[in-house]
């Protein structure tokens, strides 16, 4: 087992956002956890990145390392967990290349930078065209792509997706999971929660269901597409 | 013509010092979107940094073990003051920052200002009880020497406080823009939440920040004790307090604006003087500034909404 999240539970203020979730995702893996609006999929991944604090009696293991052990920016340089946030989040006053080698900033292997930077424009080449140019004028696909580059940039071993599809064409949703996908097959775990269960499901391999800060569900990825419940709450019936 | 030339030089040297604190200012709000209120007194305490320092050079170039001219070797100590003075003071602004403003970051801003105010007091009457409180003068590092040309007079001191600023600026301009710290700086000012997300220690960056601001600060102060050789603990509260207008003058968080606004401010207060009688210098010049902000609210070069620190 790769990463296990034991009893997490995250409060904003008063408000408790996660009741004691449990889920584990093995090395190789492609998981989703979906859900609706509001149901703490966010919030889930924020707190396996350490962007925000989970409270005592949470438990999250990586590797065997007590993730809750490391500030937010170690977990991605020496664990190797990379985070794409919601709404992609991008350095819109920095250039895609600057986007890119921000991403490196704790990285010294400069020789392995150089191939991962040549892999990254050979999955999405549009970015390598436009790397000269400030990451605010790109299109909502590319600034998508130039979000899964710079995680790609900053570690590899796993990579945490918040809302790939997010205001993306049906067309460009395409192209983003099959350029997921390849990731996937050259070693990179997928974690990804999506309000868009059908696509969400038909690319991961097992499931999660996520309903105001609990698990209802879990299941491999065609089981969970043939059940009522999940069919009548988030597949459109 | 030679009125406007020979005040315009003044205003140049006198606007150095504003632009240099002003950026001080400016870099610490761009990124992490607070006015460090002790701006002023950590460049009194460069000041005083640059006072021992230079002294103790002094003090062992007396001793005679190197044998030099003695232009040369004040030059020599100028430099060395410079370049000491401006790296311990580093450590002064990561101080303020490690122990007056990082565990307030999540507290209300009101708070981060109050903080600020009281670490200037704390550092101002602590040096009133480390040091006395009889000013100091600052050692004569260069022997003044005044050229003419075309009825204006320019010492030398004067151009070498102007160069010196201006590559100060330069040299951060370059820092910032081509070195990875430097973008990690601008990636903060735009969005701090998900900078940790690229393996960017965010806590470092910060103390980066201020004690950038910091070493300038001091250069500031040192430049000053050069031209106007007293010192004494409460020196940085006017001054910070008039940095930091340019600060706002140039738009928060541009660096070029506070750059350009410190000299601006440099320039209304000297040619204010020049025309007016000196006690009205502040009272013109700063209704001029109140006038220029109800225009532009957000300075020369910022605007309302967009990343915080333009570089």
């Amino acid at each position: 087992m790769l990463l296990s999240v034991e009893n997490l539970s995250v409060s904003y203020g008063r408000i408790k956002a996660l009741h004691g979730v449990s889920f584990q995702v093995d090395e190789g893996e492609i998981v989703c956890i979906i859900g609706a609006n509001g149901a703490g999929k966010s919030t889930t991944l924020r707190a396996i990145s350490r962007l925000i604090p989970a409270e005592s009696g949470s438990q999250m293991t990586y590797m065997g390392h007590d993730l809750l052990a490391y500030p937010a920016d170690k977990v991605v340089s020496q664990l190797g967990i990379s985070h794409v946030p919601e709404g992609r989040r991008l350095f819109d006053n920095l250039t895609v290349m600057e986007n890119l080698k921000l991403a490196c900033f704790a990285r010294s292997d400069g020789r392995q930078i150089e191939r991962d930077m040549e892999r990254v424009f050979s999955i999405f080449s549009r970015l390598e065209e436009r790397k000269s140019q400030k990451a605010g004028t790109l299109s909502g696909g590319e600034q998508q792509m130039l979000a899964m580059g710079r995680a790609l940039m900053s570690a590899r071993k796993v990579m945490l997706l918040d809302e790939p599809s997010m205001g993306l064409a049906p067309l460009l949703m395409k192209d983003v999971f099959s350029a997921l996908k390849e990731i996937n097959q050259e070693g990179t775990t997928i974690l990804l929660v999506e309000q868009n269960a059908r696509m969400a499901l038909q690319f991961a391999q097992r499931g999660y269901v996520l309903e105001s800060g609990n698990l209802v569900l879990e299941g491999a990825s065609a089981n969970l597409l043939a059940n009522p419940e999940v069919k009548k709450a988030y597949l459109g019936g | 013509m030679t009125f406007l030339l020979q005040n315009l030089i003044n205003a140049l040297q006198w606007g150095s010092f504003y632009a240099l604190i002003a950026l001080g200012y400016s870099m610490v709000y761009g990124v992490l979107m607070l006015f460090n209120f002790a701006h002023g007194d950590v460049f009194m305490v460069g000041a005083y940094i640059g006072f021992f320092v230079s002294s103790g050079l002094l003090a062992v170039a007396a001793l005679g073990f190197v044998a030099l001219p003695t232009g040369v070797m004040l030059a020599l100590i100028l430099v060395l003051t410079l370049i000491i003075a401006m790296f311990l003071n580093t450590f002064v602004g990561m101080a303020v920052e490690r122990i007056g403003y990082r565990p307030l970051r999540a507290a209300p801003r009101a708070s981060a200002a109050i903080t600020g105010l009281m670490i200037g007091i704390i550092l101002e009457t602590g040096n009133l009880a480390l040091f006395g409180a009889q000013r100091r003068s600052f050692p004569t590092l260069i022997e003044t020497a005044t050229f003419q040309f075309a009825g204006v007079s320019v010492t030398n001191k004067k151009i070498m406080i102007v160069l010196v600023s201006l590559l100060l600026m330069l040299a951060l301009h370059i820092f910032v823009r081509r070195t990875k710290w430097g973008m990690a700086m601008r990636a903060m000012a735009f969005d701090y939440v998900v900078v940790p997300l690229m393996g960017v220690p965010i806590n470092l960056i910060a103390l980066l920040t201020f004690g950038l601001g910091s070493a300038l600060a001091a250069a500031a102060g040192i430049l000053y004790g050069v031209a106007y050789p007293v010192l004494d603990p409460y020196m940085g509260i006017l001054f910070g307090w008039k940095a930091f207008v340019a600060a706002i003058l140039g738009g928060r968080g541009s660096v070029l604006g506070a750059g350009l606004a410190g000299f601006l401010l440099g320039f209304i207060e000297i040619f204010v003087a020049a025309i007016f009688p000196s006690t009205m210098r502040d009272l013109i010049a700063f209704s001029i500034i109140l006038l220029i902000l109800t225009v532009r609210p957000h300075g020369f070069f910022g605007e309302p909404y967009s990343a915080r620190l333009r570089l």
